[in-house]
């Protein structure tokens, strides 16, 4: 095994920056990374074997124990459970003989829960291997796992047809993409990059940063930072070296948007990135894709060749002497990675850990080198804004909310999917273009994000003033039990917290028992107060922007719908606290004393 | 270069890109942390040293001096915020003081007297993380480790650079993880150092503990205010 | 406790010696404290009576009704302050802290069991089942001729699945940490409290072990 793993990473460069490509290797290879392995990984790179534990523990796929011959991860999202997915889950028992968590006892499979898989339109939907299966039933359950018993591979089941796993055929079989409207920006048809580029490299880079800053474009991520200004930063900072960044990493919850650009307009975000790199002055890019995103692997490393064989990509760009070339970095599993320094770390083979600030990404990032990192909607923007100018681009949308964005909408509503929309849209008009005929909630930006009522916030308008919606829209109608929703939100926080600083590690699951508290009616005003106080801490003292925003689901629906809470605190009768549970501190004396005297008699 | 900045009004000098945490102690404005240590890169886990700079809310282990900076330490509202985090890190643990041996020299329990802490505000969760006493010189008490990072970061095999401490896991299930052979190497003056860096019990010495009587030791002595306004610890 | 016989008379329903009018009279201006310990070692109480001189500073404000050293067994009147060390642990533990609560305008939780669980806490860490195997099946000072008998008696306080601190089953009003505080530290507080100040431990005389 070791002079394998040897061969394996030698393939590689064997550096430090490269173990979460080594270590998707060895999972690949044996299913799952065995401690022989990180044994021997730690002596090729120096590092000891717990620190090489320390990544593979972090990463929510890396597997530490052997795992199924086929891996199922079924996507277990708040937009899952409203399509289906307890039954699925059923079938998916039933069928592989396995429980969740564990394996079947033939070895063949394995089941394993997962957070939004980025096909909230199509849900439920789960992984296996490098694929995915959407729009699951009991009945496409038992179909599926009947035809991996006969020895089908994954991909041959979900691609039918036997399209190259490098073609939009393969990637269009597997997911939809489910396009609603057509807009002034995005997804448009047979560009010519060769002339968009050829255009940019004909100009001063600080041309073509004052282009992007005249287009008032600001971070699709969802933190709004001004595209431009981040770009005349990075211009100016010294450094040997200098990087681009595309965060693929779509983990908020209820987002797809980046898949179906990845998906529909590759080549906008790979040009937007050699914009960016020629504004900047870099010559490497990294398009770090979340694990999720496996299935568009192949297709996108194709893209990229085929940019490098037309000369887009690589040594000598258009003959302009600018050099740019890409790598794509898979994630392994974990929500903070779409922070960006937490994506840097991991790009660079360590956990997923957000640094502390200063410095920033645009001072010290990748490699300690000046390094911007972008979303892929604001790279396909920036390939559209270096074609029709910044004005034009700055002349949709409002004065601080320049252009449009991508929204994916799923949930209670006739047609999920993506639109895109012009800042300014109230969300009443968003509601009704989508066809949402009752709703009573809405989930702006994700977990993260503000859950606002549809009868009372209809006029509240898409900006960055006011919903500065990062992507995510989630719609539940009156039938959906929105406490149940937060509490599972709040679960999503407590697994994806990283545990690196105090307020966030801690004040997720605190926060989470006070959701359990109100569900189970024996909070009390306190409780809410105490939500209102810990809320404050996390977002004050927290190290990102997790930590900042992971009370929000309490926080915001105790704005938005406040009788939800009130009608279910208690004053209590007596001496004795409502949360303090009587039954349950007298019962264990009695169930103890049961056992044992089985045990004795 | 020299600018001015003002901490809870009072008017001071600084050097630019000086750390906000050290001069404050150099002015007698003792800020409370438990992960900083000076002359240290700063690791910004435990987020207690937490003030107003500017009207926003950072901690100051982070904060490097600009110009003009108003910071406030003693707002009662900051000033609660940093009690919260410290009382966060009693309810996650078990630090069970009247037990421990490190009591008497442990920082957690020294800034939380500091802070006027008498009871954490967070529920006691009692977690159970199991001990490790594999090693020669050391052991780790898991469940007072607040993951404050200075032995994962600061301690390092002599010969390799090799980590000797490091988390296994992340959030609320992560645990302090401890490599014993590369722990075996080390020289019995770094295993000390290693448990005297340890800002709470988890990291003890073997064979060391409760040698100095109440009354003794090293905080009834002198409290950690009072040594990090001291003139030596620069 | 459900079990209410018959035939019992409780320690509180006896008759008491009378006390002298006058004495009953003066006691009756001050501030009625009451006391009690719940599952701990007692060491508090005896920490309280370390405050020496100052206990008679005290008296002169406050007079102890229900505690171990009055050997009162029931709060005679509403009391101002109810001074309570030691966790739950037991069904009686709840009882009490109940009364206590009922019949007490503030609750001082004072030393390490109350405010967190202390030591008796420990045994949160193991199932209540393996605590109970351990003390009554694998004991080793079990008597080795018979079956191990198990405590599980109407007549017996139920003991409670973990360890609770004070404020975890009632509402607390103030706090002492320490194991025990230090009896100095158990007077300031009170003292502020008679005196209409404000409630404060600061950091040189904060102690938690």
């Amino acid at each position: 095994m070791n002079s394998e793993t040897r061969h394996l990473t030698f393939s590689n460069a064997p550096r430090e920056q490269n173990l979460i490509t080594m270590l998707w290797e060895i999972q690949r290879r044996d299913g799952w990374i065995s401690g022989a392995n990180v044994k021997a990984l730690a002596e090729i790179l120096n590092m000891s074997p717990l620190d090489v534990d320390e990544t593979v523990s972090f990463y929510h796929f890396f597997r530490s124990t052997p795992s199924g011959k086929h891996q199922i991860y079924l996507c277990d999202s708040v937009i899952a459970r409203m399509n289906g997915y307890e039954d699925v889950r059923a079938a998916l028992e039933r069928e592989t003989g396995a429980r969740f968590g564990g394996l079947s006892g033939d070895g063949l499979f394995g089941l394993e829960d997962t957070p939004c898989v980025g096909l909230s339109d199509q849900e439920p939907a789960m992984m296996i291997d490098d694929v995915v299966f959407t729009r699951l039933t009991p009945e496409s359950v038992s179909d599926i796992v009947a035809q991996l018993r006969t020895g089908k591979a994954p991909a041959d089941i979900a691609n039918p047809s036997g399209y190259n796993s490098g073609t939009l055929d393969y990637v269009n079989t597997i997911v939809a993409s489910n396009i609603r409207n057509r807009g002034p920006i995005f997804f448009k048809p047979m560009r010519d990059y060769h002339a968009v580029l050829q255009g940019v490299l004909a100009r001063h880079p600080i041309e073509i940063i004052e282009e992007i800053t005249a287009s008032k474009l600001r971070g699709r991520g969802g933190a709004g930072f001004l595209t431009g200004l981040k770009w005349r930063l990075a211009n100016e900072a010294d450094g040997a070296e200098k990087f681009i960044i595309c965060n693929a990493d779509e983990g908020e919850p209820g987002t797809f948007k980046d898949r179906v650009l990845l998906t529909r307009s590759p080549g906008d975000v790979l040009i937007g990135m050699a914009v960016a790199a020629f504004a900047v002055g870099a010559r490497s890019g990294i398009l770090y894709l979340r694990a999720e995103y496996r299935y568009l692997k192949d297709y996108l490393e194709r893209q990229i060749g085929e940019f490098r064989e037309a000369g887009l990509l690589g040594a000598d760009i258009l003959g302009s002497g600018f050099t740019f070339d890409i790598r794509i970095q898979m994630g392994a599993g974990a929500y903070i990675c779409g922070d960006e320094t937490a994506l840097i770390e991991s790009c660079e083979g360590k956990r997923g850990t957000p640094r502390v600030k200063p410095p920033y990404p645009i001072q010290a990032g990748y490699q300690g080198m000046p390094t911007v990192v972008n979303n892929v909607e604001t790279f396909a923007a920036v390939s559209r804004i270096v074609e029709e100018g910044g004005r034009w681009f700055a002349s949709m949308g409002t004065d601080k909310s320049s252009g449009t964005r991508l929204l994916s909408v799923s949930g209670d509503c006739a047609r999920p999917g993506i639109y895109e929309i012009e800042w300014g849209m109230r969300l009443d008009e968003v509601l009704a273009m989508v066809g949402a005929s009752r709703p009573m909630a809405v989930q702006v930006s994700g977990p993260s994000g503000e859950c606002v009522s549809a009868a009372k916030d209809g006029g509240r308008v898409f900006c960055y003033g006011d919903l500065s919606c990062n992507g995510s829209l989630m719609i539940f109608d009156e039938s959906r039990d929105l406490l149940g929703i937060v509490r599972h939100f709040m679960d999503f926080f407590v697994e994806e917290s990283c545990g690196i600083c105090t307020p966030c590690r801690s004040g997720c699951v605190d926060m989470r028992a006070k959701v359990d508290r109100v569900i189970a009616g024996t909070a009390a005003q306190q409780d809410l107060d105490d939500c209102d106080n810990w809320g404050k801490l996390m977002r004050s003292t927290s190290r990102c922007g997790l930590g900042t925003t992971a009370a929000k689901p309490i926080l915001t629906t105790m704005k938005s719908f406040p009788e939800l809470y009130r009608d279910r605190l208690t004053a209590g009768d007596g001496p004795l606290l409502p949360s303090f549970d009587l039954k349950k501190a007298l019962q264990g004396h009695e169930d103890a004393f049961q056992v044992l005297v089985k045990e004795t008699h | 270069m020299a600018t001015k900045l003002s901490i809870d009004g009072k008017e001071i000098s600084a050097s630019e890109g000086e750390t906000l945490i050290d001069v404050a102690a150099d002015n007698g404005v003792y800020i409370p942390s438990l992960c900083y240590m000076r002359g240290r890169p700063c690791l910004g886990t435990c987020r207690v040293c937490s003030v107003v700079v500017n009207g926003s809310i950072m901690p100051a282990c982070t904060v490097r001096i600009s110009g003009d900076m108003v910071v406030e330490v003693a707002k009662p509202e900051v000033a609660d915020m940093r009690k919260a985090l410290v009382e966060a890190n009693f309810s996650e643990g078990n630090h069970n003081c009247p037990s421990c041996e490190k009591s008497g020299r442990c920082e957690l329990q020294a800034v939380a007297y500091e802070v006027e802490m008498v009871v954490s505000r967070f529920p006691y969760r009692f977690p159970e993380r199991e001990r490790d006493q594999a090693a020669r010189l050391i052991f780790l008490e898991r469940d007072r480790c607040i993951f404050c990072q200075r032995c994962v970061e600061f301690v390092r095999d002599r010969e390799t650079g090799r980590k000797i401490f490091s988390i296994h896991g992340r959030g609320t299930h992560a645990r302090i993880d401890i490599d014993v052979e590369l722990a075996d190497r080390m020289p019995p003056e770094q295993a000390r150092e290693a448990a005297e860096m340890c800002p709470v019990g988890c990291i003890i010495e073997k064979g060391r503990g409760y040698n100095d009587p109440i009354g003794k030791r090293k905080f009834d002595i002198r409290s950690i205010r009072e040594r990090a306004l001291e003139e030596d610890n620069k | 406790m459900s079990h209410r016989g018959k035939d019992e008379v409780l320690s509180h329903h006896l008759p008491r010696t009378a006390m002298d009018p006058a004495v009953m009279a003066v006691r009756d201006e001050k501030i009625h404290v009451a006391m009690i310990g719940l599952c701990g070692c007692w060491g508090c109480t005896l920490s309280f009576l370390d405050m020496d001189e100052n206990l008679l500073k005290l008296l002169e404000k406050v007079t102890i009704t229900r505690a171990s050293f009055t050997d009162v067994k029931r709060i005679p009147r509403r009391a101002a302050i109810g001074f309570v060390e030691g966790g739950v642990a037991n069904e009686e533990n709840i009882e009490t802290l109940e009364h206590f609560r009922e019949n007490c305008d503030v609750l001082i939780s004072v030393g390490a069991c109350a405010v967190w669980g202390g030591v008796p806490a420990m045994r949160n860490l193991v199932p209540l089942e393996d605590c109970l195997r351990e003390a009554y099946v694998d004991s080793p000072t079990r008597p080795l001729q018979q079956a191990p008998t198990i405590p599980y008696h109407e007549d017996i306080p139920r003991i409670t699945t973990k360890v609770y601190p004070l404020h975890e089953v009632v509402q607390i009003d103030y706090f002492i940490p320490g194991c025990p505080p230090d009896g100095q530290t158990i007077f300031k507080v009170l003292d502020d409290l008679v005196h209409g100040r404000k409630f404060s431990i600061p950091a040189h005389i904060n102690r938690f072990d």
